[in-house]
């Protein structure tokens, strides 16, 4: 095992969090992993195909970020090839989102994009990008419009902000750089959370990364950079509230390291036998969604019967996705050739 | 207008464009203050300003990919590659994004980019900046794809080009910039699906496109001298291919003479070959002939280059074996 780099540390103390919010927060999370933990036994049952990339453990990223500091709906969301929980986050609905898994006419891509290519345009939702970093500068295009509009069309009400979601992988890559110079140069509104889960594939973060400490690499570019606690939601959602802020007032992007961990291996494909069983441990003792019931609970914010609701709720939202999915059509053959152009 | 430059046409129709629809924007290296390095952005940044002419950094996927996002949230980018060779360092963004998005999101997002810039090879540029890109980008679907020749046509196809909702990748000739014609004071767009009949004949229909329209133009005096009538046909969209005017040509004259800048293999050349084979092969009375750049690296020494490219003499001698039977 690597040695783990230390945690930032956050103190909870300060934060202001109302019954309902932490409430939102934990269901946002617990319907991440129950919905991913059913493409786990959907994929092994043979219902899904293809490479499927699951979130397990990351959810106080996408929570934290998307539910807690963005508007979803209306910021724009771009997402990775592991995307299936970021398109909940931005309130794609659950079976649609199954559905897309499942190749059906009535997935959120209509049957054609499939687990990585996840795209909501009603959600504000710019897609699934399967290739490493190519969806890096996609969201600087929309946070690109979001100024455009503002400052040639003179919008005032266009204050969208982008989040960006990449891992650290992506970090090597020239897009990254590249857009980091542009978003900074140009002050766009924009969040580029890298969730650092260590590895890629079969490659650990330090054996790809001269300074793995990517959030560092902000200052390069006269940008604000900080590293969180992926792991603590309320850490991730205080950051992000900062970087939202920061975006909605002109004064440019983030990049947010977001120190977390995949409890699976890189794909439901990946055997998963580089990563021991002692970083494994250590990753799920620190189990986002569990660490923030304790914390509602020990705040007396919520009882327990309330969280227990909750999982109860989003258990049957999730079996009710499959139904729909299951019972979806699948695209017709004559529509083979639509979407491939506009007027299509 | 009076006597306008091929480059000229082209800033004509992107400054209409740009005050018509306010979410049409310019981006690219140099693009803004220096004017573009044909001009053929020339004082559009003092017109409109530096959101709506973007320098941007040498980083060409990067932006391509800024100008996928901007399209998909509703704005209308065109793209100056600097060179178009540059852009196979955008390949990426081009084809996985431009190209595919809107299929693999379900009609989710429409991209509504234009790609623009000079290619082709020019005049001892050296081999990078000598690049015929059509063969790359042909078999990326969603992508249109076209090749303006004139500066009438280059005007036209421009202002259909900004105005469609989809991908187009809008070939320019390096060695075209400076062609002069007069265009019409009215405004006037082109169709992006429809070839141009250049010259109509009964003895074998030439098809071409770009600058090549102009080495067949040169060729025609000494064909019609043997007594050669060609048809000859400017393509400029090479995806998709108008097969209607190429069809009622090929059913008129039973000859094809293809004449292209593309290299040979896997070229634009290649694939109308095997659409004319498949859609009219019994019209045919004598195999379709393609001449083609050489698949070389386009060599720095001019006699070199030369050779490389299809010349007018060359033109004329494979059309005269055709229509006389010797092919």
């Amino acid at each position: 095992m690597i040695q783990e780099r230390p945690l930032p540390t956050f103190s909870p103390t300060a934060v202001q969090l109302s019954r309902e919010e932490g409430l939102a927060l934990y269901e946002d999370m617990v319907l991440g992993r129950t919905f991913e933990d059913k493409c786990a036994e959907m994929y092994y049952r043979g219902k899904m195909f293809g490479f499927v990339h699951l979130y397990n453990g990351q959810e106080a990223v996408a929570s934290g970020v998307i539910r807690g500091a963005m508007r979803p709906g209306v910021d724009y969301v771009c997402s990775t090839y592991r995307d299936h929980v970021h398109a909940l986050s931005a309130g794609v609905p659950a079976r649609e989102v199954m559905a897309e898994l499942f190749g059906k006419a009535t997935g959120c891509s209509k049957g054609r994009g499939g687990s990585m290519h996840m795209f909501s345009a009603q959600h504000r939702l710019l897609g699934g990008y399967a290739f490493v970093a190519e969806g890096i500068p996609v969201a600087a295009g929309a946070a690109f419009q979001s100024k455009y509009r503002r400052e040639v069309l003179g919008d005032a009400s266009a204050d969208q902000v982008t989040a960006c979601f990449f891992g650290d992988g992506a970090c090597n890559n020239g897009q990254f750089f590249e857009t980091l110079n542009m978003a900074a140069l140009w002050k766009l509104p924009l969040l580029f959370v890298v969730e650092n889960n260590k590895w890629a594939i079969g490659m650990a973060h330090e054996r790809a990364t001269s300074d793995p400490h990517i959030y560092k690499k902000a200052s390069v570019f006269n940008m604000a950079g900080v590293e969180v606690d992926g792991m603590d939601v309320l850490a991730v959602r205080q950051v992000a509230q900062t970087a939202v802020a920061r975006a909605r007032a002109g004064e440019g992007p983030t990049l947010i390291e977001a120190l977390t961990y995949r409890f699976r291996g890189h794909s439901l494909a990946d055997p998963d036998e580089l990563r021991s069983k002692e970083e494994k441990e250590f990753w799920l003792s620190r189990d986002p969604i569990k660490r923030l019931g304790s914390y509602l609970l020990e705040q007396d914010l919520v009882t327990s019967q309330d969280l227990k609701t909750i999982d109860q709720k989003i258990k049957q939202t999730v079996e009710e996705a499959v139904v729909f999915a299951e019972q979806s059509p699948e695209p017709a053959p004559s529509e083979l050739r639509r979407y491939i152009f506009a007027e299509d | 207008m009076a006597e306008t430059a091929f480059f000229n046409a082209l800033r004509a129709a992107i400054d209409e464009e740009m005050e018509r629809d306010a979410t049409v924007f310019v981006l690219g290296e140099d693009v803004g203050h220096y004017g573009g390095s044909y001009k053929v952005t020339k004082n559009l940044y003092q017109k409109y300003g530096e959101w709506r002419v973007v320098d941007t950094p040498i980083a060409e996927n990067s932006f391509t990919g800024m100008a996928v996002g901007a399209a998909m949230t509703g704005l209308r980018p065109i793209i100056e590659g600097m060179n178009m060779g540059f852009l196979l360092l955008a390949f990426n963004q081009i084809a996985n994004n431009a190209g595919m998005l809107r299929y693999t999101s379900g009609g989710n997002f429409q991209i509504p980019l234009v790609i623009r810039g000079p290619g082709g090879v020019g005049r001892q540029l050296g081999a990078e900046h000598s690049q015929r890109l059509e063969a790359y980008f042909q078999a990326v679907p969603g992508l249109k794809i076209v090749a303006c020749s004139t500066p009438y046509n280059a005007k036209g196809l421009l202002k259909s080009a900004i105005r469609d909702n989809n991908p187009v990748l809008f070939f320019e000739h390096v060695l075209l910039y400076n062609l002069k014609e007069d265009l019409p004071e009215e405004e006037y767009l082109l169709p992006l699906d429809k070839a141009e009949l250049v010259q109509t004949g009964q003895d074998v229909t030439i098809l071409t496109y770009s600058r090549m329209r102009h080495h067949v133009l040169q060729a025609l005096p000494e064909l019609r001298q043997r007594g050669i009538q060609p048809e000859i046909i400017d393509l400029l969209s090479l995806r998709p291919l108008d097969w209607e005017t190429i069809s009622s040509s090929v059913r008129k004259t039973h000859r094809v003479v293809i004449v292209e800048e593309c290299m040979k293999t896997g070229g634009m050349g290649a694939e109308i070959t095997a659409g004319v084979m498949e859609r009219l092969f019994d019209e045919l009375d004598a195999p379709v002939v393609r001449l083609s750049s050489q698949d070389i690296p386009t060599p720095y020494n001019g006699t070199l280059e030369r050779l490389t490219v299809v010349q007018p003499e060359q033109i004329v001698s494979t059309v005269v074996d055709l229509v006389g039977g010797k092919i």
